[in-house]
């Protein structure tokens, strides 16, 4: 049947099963936004600029694993987009952006609203795609999802100029297509995984540290099986958190940069590492010479191949679907008649109970300033952990990791890799809309916040009842926290002057405000916040939080992972 | 070391960009890059001259695998290899210079394919340090201008790159 550029946008992305698509219409779209209006398959979501409506397709892919769809216009549409789109490729997220273009003969005349859309996504995106002729449409959205959700994922740009949109082909939607130069491998080697698990037997000091990668491959069950199975101790990335459940007796936390003690401890002194979807990033390993001082045997199981030995050498690579491999190294284990041996476990379950006797998340619980960590914690216990949490990038990002005990996977939405202010607003939008009953928490600061506060008509518009903690300490905390350690407490720059009053700020838009200013309020307002009574209701939560507190442990840049700055002892 | 890297893409709308784009991207080298269409025409062969560490060029390899269009990657350097290049040098002939030159060109298997009374044209093929070579061999005065193709190159024997 015939059917215009437009219709057929509009009709994959209902044949894609797509519920919601993130945007913003302009001159280049205007084709594709009429169909949308005489459709009722999927819900059209109007954001108030294009880098949110990327970030809540973002968000929407994080919490659902379902491809997030966004929608923007030519020219400057585009490069609002950017930064979302970034942001998602750093975090290997698979969304789909469809961006429109000036009519075919009009690209490269610097035509009003061109660019090179192709050329300035191509560093940031999975991969991209300018659709020249209409016929090869439908073809190319397939591509678009396929490319977008298998492998890593990441984010895919579909480029479609104006004159496409109202072009007509016969529309036919093929189920799959085959691509020849496209294949990810999904099972892992036999060889490899059969080597794996005798190294994991004859571990001594075993370590198993989890990434984005366990999350992203629905590979969290599997996960937990294998640990509990042999006995051994986890830690969890940023972007890994809630794929190893964080009250589990075998979690040791979070590692890195501002990871626990113990976490990092046991990732420098383990004698054998079975990394699962991670990729050793500066962040999380500190100095690579540091950590290649201790010897440890390394096994490395990654989608990605070119993951595996970028910045560690590894003894057993295994390029594969993490969920796969680790299904083959339970059935394996499971064969296997021998056991790790028990008396060497438990001399090595000694030494990290006494490295996690530090408690170095110890903060002071009777401050008579609000600590922010005590509103992460309340906030823990008022949601019952049950909560979805977003975040913005900075201080209060790393305490809602660190205090927030994440026991599932998917709940925990932020920007890891690339480390983008602004994402937590449209991060919660995206979530909320997936889960509308779901409590949703976007946990940010004052400065992080003010990058997206334009969101917060979006969320008016659609009800969309998000609870803002925000941490408010005035500063750009994070790079407060660097220049009092290393720039001799020169702030430069860094003081957030002339906040807006975010309680009538809130109320403007048509929401809820509260400004929390004593520790004894913190727990009451919270539970306000989240009672029955406020549950349609966005709640913007102002709390004063300590200027002076600095996220701890903390391992300085180019420094190894046990060489942590902790917490003065209290 | 240096490596010869030659790989099959989707002969595509800016194929070669992205090939380039990963190289500036991640800060590899580039020493010569060639590309056109193979016998079908739906694909591009190039061939990739590069520089790097061991970990460098398994990073590029790996890099370039992962790049959606890219069908094949094979480095050349790790087996027996043939590698051409071609070049054309405008030069100055005239006087005794003249004569020299034309044999000059023959001892290096150049042909002169384009001949006016002060200047000849030289086609010369090879690999990249018999070109050097012929460049070393002449007078640097009577260079008018040189082109270089940079590095094709092909598998010896049984060894092939192809769908």
């Amino acid at each position: 049947m015939e059917a215009t550029g437009a219709e057929i946008v509009v009709r994959c992305l209902a044949e894609e099963g797509v519920e919601f698509v993130f945007g913003y219409p302009g001159g280049a779209v205007l084709n594709i936004y009429d169909e949308i209006f005489k459709q009722d398959k999927f819900k059209h979501v109007l954001v108030r600029h294009e880098q949110a409506a990327v970030h809540a397709a973002d968000a929407y892919a994080r919490s659902t694993g379902r491809v997030g769809v966004a929608l923007v216009t030519s020219g400057p549409g585009v490069t609002n987009a950017v930064t979302g789109i970034a942001t998602a490729y750093m975090d290997s997220v698979p969304i789909v952006v469809v961006t429109g273009q000036v009519p075919t003969a009009a690209i490269g005349l610097d035509a009003f609203q061109e660019v090179d859309t192709v050329g300035i996504t191509r560093p940031c995106v999975k991969h991209n795609f300018l659709v020249k002729d209409v016929k090869d449409l439908a073809a190319t959205m397939k591509k678009a999802f396929i490319i977008a959700a298998t492998g890593r994922p990441g984010p895919v740009v579909v480029d479609v100029p104006k004159d496409v949109t109202y072009h007509t082909t016969d529309f036919d939607y093929p189920a799959t297509i085959e691509m020849r130069s496209y294949n990810p491998v999904v099972k892992g080697h036999t060889g490899q995984l059969k080597r794996a698990v005798q190294m994991l037997l004859e571990a001594k000091r075993p370590m198993v540290y989890a990434g984005g990668g366990v999350v992203l491959g629905d590979a969290s069950e599997h996960l937990i099986e294998l640990a509990r199975l042999l006995g051994f101790p986890v830690t969890n990335t940023l972007m890994g958190l809630g794929g190893y459940p964080a009250t589990d007796r075998q979690n040791l936390g979070m590692l890195g940069m501002h990871g626990t003690y113990e976490a990092n401890m046991a990732m420098q002194h383990c004698d054998v590492l079975l990394a699962v979807g991670a990729r050793f990033d500066d962040r999380v390993i500190g100095n690579p010479a540091h950590f290649a001082r201790e010897q440890r045997r390394i096994i490395h199981v990654d989608v990605d191949p070119s993951s595996i030995s970028k910045r560690v050498k590894v003894d057993v690579p295994i390029v594969g679907d993490v969920k796969n491999v680790l299904g083959d190294m339970l059935s394996l284990l499971k064969q296997a008649k021998e056991r790790p041996d028990s008396a060497a476990l438990n001399a090595w379950w000694t030494q990290i109970e006494l490295w996690r006797s530090k408690n170095c998340l110890n903060y002071n619980r009777n401050s008579p300033i609000i600590k922010p960590q005590y509103v992460v914690e309340k906030l823990w216990e008022v949601t019952q952990g049950d909560a979805y949490v977003t975040s913005d990038v900075g201080q209060h990002q790393m305490w809602a990791a660190q205090y927030y005990k994440f026991d599932k996977p998917r709940r925990w939405i932020n920007s890891g890799g690339l480390g983008t202010m602004g994402v937590g607003l449209p991060y919660a939008m995206g979530v909320q809309l997936a889960f509308p009953d779901a409590q949703v928490a976007c946990i940010t600061g004052e400065s992080s916040i003010q990058m997206c506060i334009q969101e917060l008509s979006t969320c008016k518009q659609y009800r969309i009842p998000v609870k803002v903690i925000t941490l408010n300490n005035r500063y750009m905390g994070m790079v407060r926290q660097w220049q009092e350690f290393f720039y001799g407490s020169r702030y430069a720059e860094s003081y957030m002057e002339s906040l807006p009053d975010f309680v009538k700020l809130a109320e403007s838009y048509g929401h809820i405000g509260m400004r929390i200013d004593k520790p004894e309020d913190v727990e009451a307002a919270l539970k306000e916040a989240f009672s029955p009574a406020l549950k349609e209701r966005l709640v913007f939560m102002d709390f004063q939080t300590d200027q002076t507190e600095n996220v701890f442990p903390m391992v300085e840049g180019g420094k190894g992972l046990s060489e942590m700055i902790l917490a003065e002892e209290l | 070391m240096r490596h010869i890297i030659s790989l099959l893409m989707e002969n595509e709308a800016g194929a070669l960009s992205r090939v380039a784009g990963l190289f500036s991207a991640r800060a590899y080298n580039i020493e010569s890059l060639t590309v056109a269409p193979t016998e079908d025409a739906t694909l591009s062969r190039m061939t990739i001259v590069t520089t790097g560490s061991e970990e460098i060029i398994e990073q590029i390899t790996k890099q370039l695998n992962k790049l959606v269009d890219v069908i094949k990657v094979m480095d050349l350097t790790d087996g027996p290899h043939i590698e051409r290049e071609l070049m054309l040098v405008k030069v100055k002939a005239v006087g005794s210079g003249r004569e020299e030159m034309k044999r000059t060109a023959d001892i290096f298997r150049g042909r002169i394919i384009d001949v006016t009374d002060a200047t000849y044209t030289i086609e010369l093929t090879g690999a990249g340090h018999k070109l050097d070579a012929f460049l070393e061999a002449i007078d640097p005065a009577v260079i008018i201008e040189t082109v270089r193709t940079g590095a094709s190159g092909i598998g010896r024997g049984e060894r092939s790159l192809k769908v």
